[in-house]
């Protein structure tokens, strides 16, 4: 039986595998793209870890602004675990071949981003993430890591909560298959997508691997926590780094005010512009100062992007902005060794996991950290349980994934287009489950995702070919966004309180006492089931 | 707005009503409203997931960066196992990394400055579309060229101070690698990312010679004394 299969091929799972490699595993990664299409490659700022190379920093800063940032709803211990562990892991991915900059005096170069009390981002101009995956798969390619490409995450296969595997779509086969495995590590990324035209996430970061937790009879948490990034560009909803404001480029509204100090954290800086939006300004952002080739050199990504995407040149243009759905805080929860609440035999990590680290608002410059960070734990820990006595699943959830699967098929009518629908959602959850909430919205739109999800057996797919199909892909991926939809908006409905990237109008305060917790989500059957868990000091 | 796609079975002219676009939004336009068969890849919409890359009018472009104008024809990347219309199996090409082995073989402790990360800057760009793959005019001929993207890569762990083991690197690409390509240049023109593949095979012919190698097709021209 295979040891280890890893769901998701992105920075989280590469890491992952080369980890569990290293220890000796026998592992599959399987990805529903190809890995180096991964979200993973859109990250373009930076990577923390207290160096202190260009101004002076320490493990305890960069914890202490993490846990700032998280508004204290994280596991200490954890944020600590990764802090302390940033520096091992820039060695490491410095010693796999990252082409990191480099400062004059030969160190690994650190830029500022929001909310660090240093300069603390090791960066490779601005294709970071790019740079770090592409190595990390040249290195897969190197340790013989087995990659199976276009395969979708249907179902955990689980029985008496241990779980056994997945099953999968074979994209290009046209079948569903199934895959056991001793171990399993979801590294499937956030759910970003739910804002679909509002996000600067790829179309892909539709919570796979949440949903399957939550359908398994996992828990999950915090997925009221969605971040949004203060610069995306207006028309087309894509990133512009925060490292534009790190570098020195300012905020301002249409009488050309500056209005926010920039480098405050992300929650902050979106409000701000979402209130001036509100009072009618349009908002963009001011590099011309930095000069066309400074701007070249720093973020050759940004300047391109904004003369195709707004058709504006950014050292001589201001550039229109607005903020988008960025990084979802929430997901999979997990405990300190990342294994999944409620399930044997199942991590989870990266973008996909609530490994409390990131609390109510994520810090720049940490998600990349915590995908190689913990991804590397996540494949020490899953090979280390491999010890434990393993058995075979039955046949049972392959037939019924079988049988769901030649429904969409045989049976669903096609009556209703659900890619318009899946476009009105994501312009309301943008709307109303945003950057300032309130409970009479979060439960107009509750209820219209209520009807929606009880509609879905009129939608379907018209594209009835069985290999490649595009369309099954897509439909599945909208089916797993109504069900962990469902859990953003209760969980944003119930939370009556502001702390972080979530803010309600009516209760502009943290309310400690009742909100200091955790917010977990899990089916009983059938019956969607919430709790807080208090914060532990 | 007029636009031809190149399909599995025949090209289909669709009607976009659209003045100004880009391609991938078009493609999801007829995905969504005119024919859900429709099938392409695509991702990030950045331009930085290498996933959406095609043909226009005969040149490799990523279709979320490409404006699309009137009577453009759309077709699949070359050289790789069309799954259906717009969608190419990449995980063939792909291999060609492995065969050329573009990693770092043996990591040295190396003090690194900035021009040394600036050498290599543009090569550590590479998104992986295939796009010079599908441009380079000799894998019409040479199916077994390791192609454009990966000598590229080879070269920038090659340049790299934290590589100990230049030489294996430059073994491995000998045989359908440096000495194959005809330096058209064909790979330089379209990719999105501005790398330059053919110098940087230049680069790696370069190195074979400090290694002893040189161009075959040189020592294949005998002109009756014993070739070069």
């Amino acid at each position: 039986m295979l040891d280890i299969l890893i769901i998701g091929s992105g920075g989280a799972g590469l890491s992952s595998a080369l980890s569990a490699k290293q220890h000796g595993a026998t592992i599959k990664v399987v990805g529903k793209s190809y890995p180096t299409a991964s979200q993973t490659s859109m990250a373009q700022g930076g990577i923390n870890a207290s160096l202190g190379n260009i101004t002076p920093d320490s493990t305890t800063s960069h914890i202490e602004d993490t846990i700032k940032s998280a508004h204290g709803i994280c596991n200490k211990k954890m944020v600590e675990w990764m802090c302390e562990d940033a520096p091992m892991t820039i060695e490491w991915l410095n010693n796999l071949g990252v082409p990191f900059d480099r400062t004059k005096d030969k160190k690994i170069a650190q830029r500022e981003l929001g909310g660090a009390s240093s300069r603390r981002a090791c960066y490779a101009q601005d294709y970071t993430g790019l740079k770090i995956l592409h190595t990390l798969y040249d290195n897969a390619l190197k340790e013989n890591i087995e990659m199976i490409e276009e395969h979708l995450l249907l179902n955990l296969i689980v029985e008496e909560s241990v779980v056994k595997g997945a099953t999968f779509w074979d994209i290009r086969g046209g079948k569903v298959i199934s895959i056991e495995a001793k171990i399993t590590i979801l590294a499937t990324g956030g759910y970003g997508s739910i804002y679909k035209n509002f996000t600067t996430n790829s179309d892909g970061a539709t919570g796979d691997g949440v949903a399957s937790v939550l359908r398994a009879g996992g828990t999950i948490s915090n997925m009221e926590f969605i971040q949004f990034h203060p610069t995306a560009l207006k028309s087309s909803s894509i990133l512009i780094s925060e490292s534009a404001r790190g570098e020195g480029g300012y905020l301002v509204n249409s009488r050309g005010e500056r209005f926010v100090d920039e480098l405050l954290p992300r929650d902050i800086v979106a409000r701000s512009i979402s209130s001036q939006i509100d009072k009618g300004e349009d908002i963009f952002l001011d590099v011309r100062h930095l000069g066309e080739e400074r701007l070249l050199k720093l973020m050759p990504q940004e300047v391109h992007l904004c003369k195709l995407h707004e058709n504006i040149d950014p050292a001589k243009e201001l550039i229109p902005i607005k903020p988008v759905a960025h990084y979802t805080m929430g997901g999979v929860d997990v405990n300190t060794k990342l294994e999944v609440t409620g399930l044997k035999n199942c991590y989870a990590v990266g973008e996909c996991s609530n490994a409390r680290i990131h609390g109510a608002n994520r810090l720049g410059g940490n998600s990349l950290l915590e995908i190689v960070s913990l991804g590397r734990l996540a494949g020490e820990n899953a090979t280390k349980s491999l010890k434990n006595e393993f058995s075979y699943p039955s046949n049972s959830q392959i037939e019924k994934d079988r049988e769901y699967i030649d429904g969409l098929f045989e049976e669903y009518p096609w009556e209703l287009n659900f890619y318009d629908i899946q476009n009105e959602l994501g312009e309301k959850f943008y709307n109303y489950v945003g950057i300032v909430r309130d409970n009479n919205q979060l439960n107009n739109i509750l209820n219209e995702l209520r009807v929606i999800k009880a509609s879905v057996d009129d939608m379907g797919i018209g594209d009835k070919s069985r290999e490649n199909n595009t369309n099954l892909v897509e439909f599945v991926e909208f089916v797993n966004m109504l069900e962990i939809g469902e859990v953003v908006i209760d969980s944003a409905i119930v939370r009556d309180e502001s702390r972080g990237a979530h803010f309600k109008k009516a209760f502009p305060k943290e309310e400690d006492r009742f909100f200091k917790a955790h917010s977990l989500y899990w089916l009983e059957d059938g019956a969607l089931l919430s709790k807080f868990e208090k914060v532990v000091e | 707005m007029q636009i031809d796609i190149k399909r599995t079975n025949e090209t289909i002219n669709y009607n976009i009503p659209f003045k100004s676009t880009t391609l991938l939004q078009a493609l999801y336009h007829i995905k969504s409203h005119i024919d859900n068969t429709l099938t392409f890849s695509s991702n990030c919409r950045s331009g930085i997931c290498g996933t959406c890359a095609v043909r226009v009018n005969g040149k490799e472009v990523l279709a979320c960066a490409t404006m699309i104008k009137d009577n453009d024809l759309v077709e699949p990347l070359r050289y790789h196992e069309i799954e259906r219309d717009l969608k190419v199996n990449k995980e063939k090409v792909r291999d060609t990394l492995k065969q050329s082995m573009a990693w770092l073989h043996q990591a040295q402790k190396s003090e690194i400055e900035s021009k040394d990360v600036a050498l290599t800057e543009k090569q550590s760009d590479c998104i992986l579309c295939d796009s010079c793959y599908s441009a380079c005019p000799v894998l019409e001929v040479n199916p077994n060229f390791i192609g454009p993207f990966a000598l590229t890569r080879v070269y920038r762990y090659t340049a790299d101070p934290r590589e100990a083991d230049i030489k294996t690197s430059i073994d491995t690409i000998q045989q359908n690698g440096v000495w194959d390509c005809t330096l058209c240049g064909e790979c330089t023109t379209v990719c999105p990312q501005g790398i330059d593949p053919k110098m940087d095979i230049t680069m790696l012919r370069g190195t074979s010679t400090q290694f002893g190698y040189s161009d075959p097709n040189f020592q294949a021209m005998d002109f009756g004394f014993g070739g070069f």
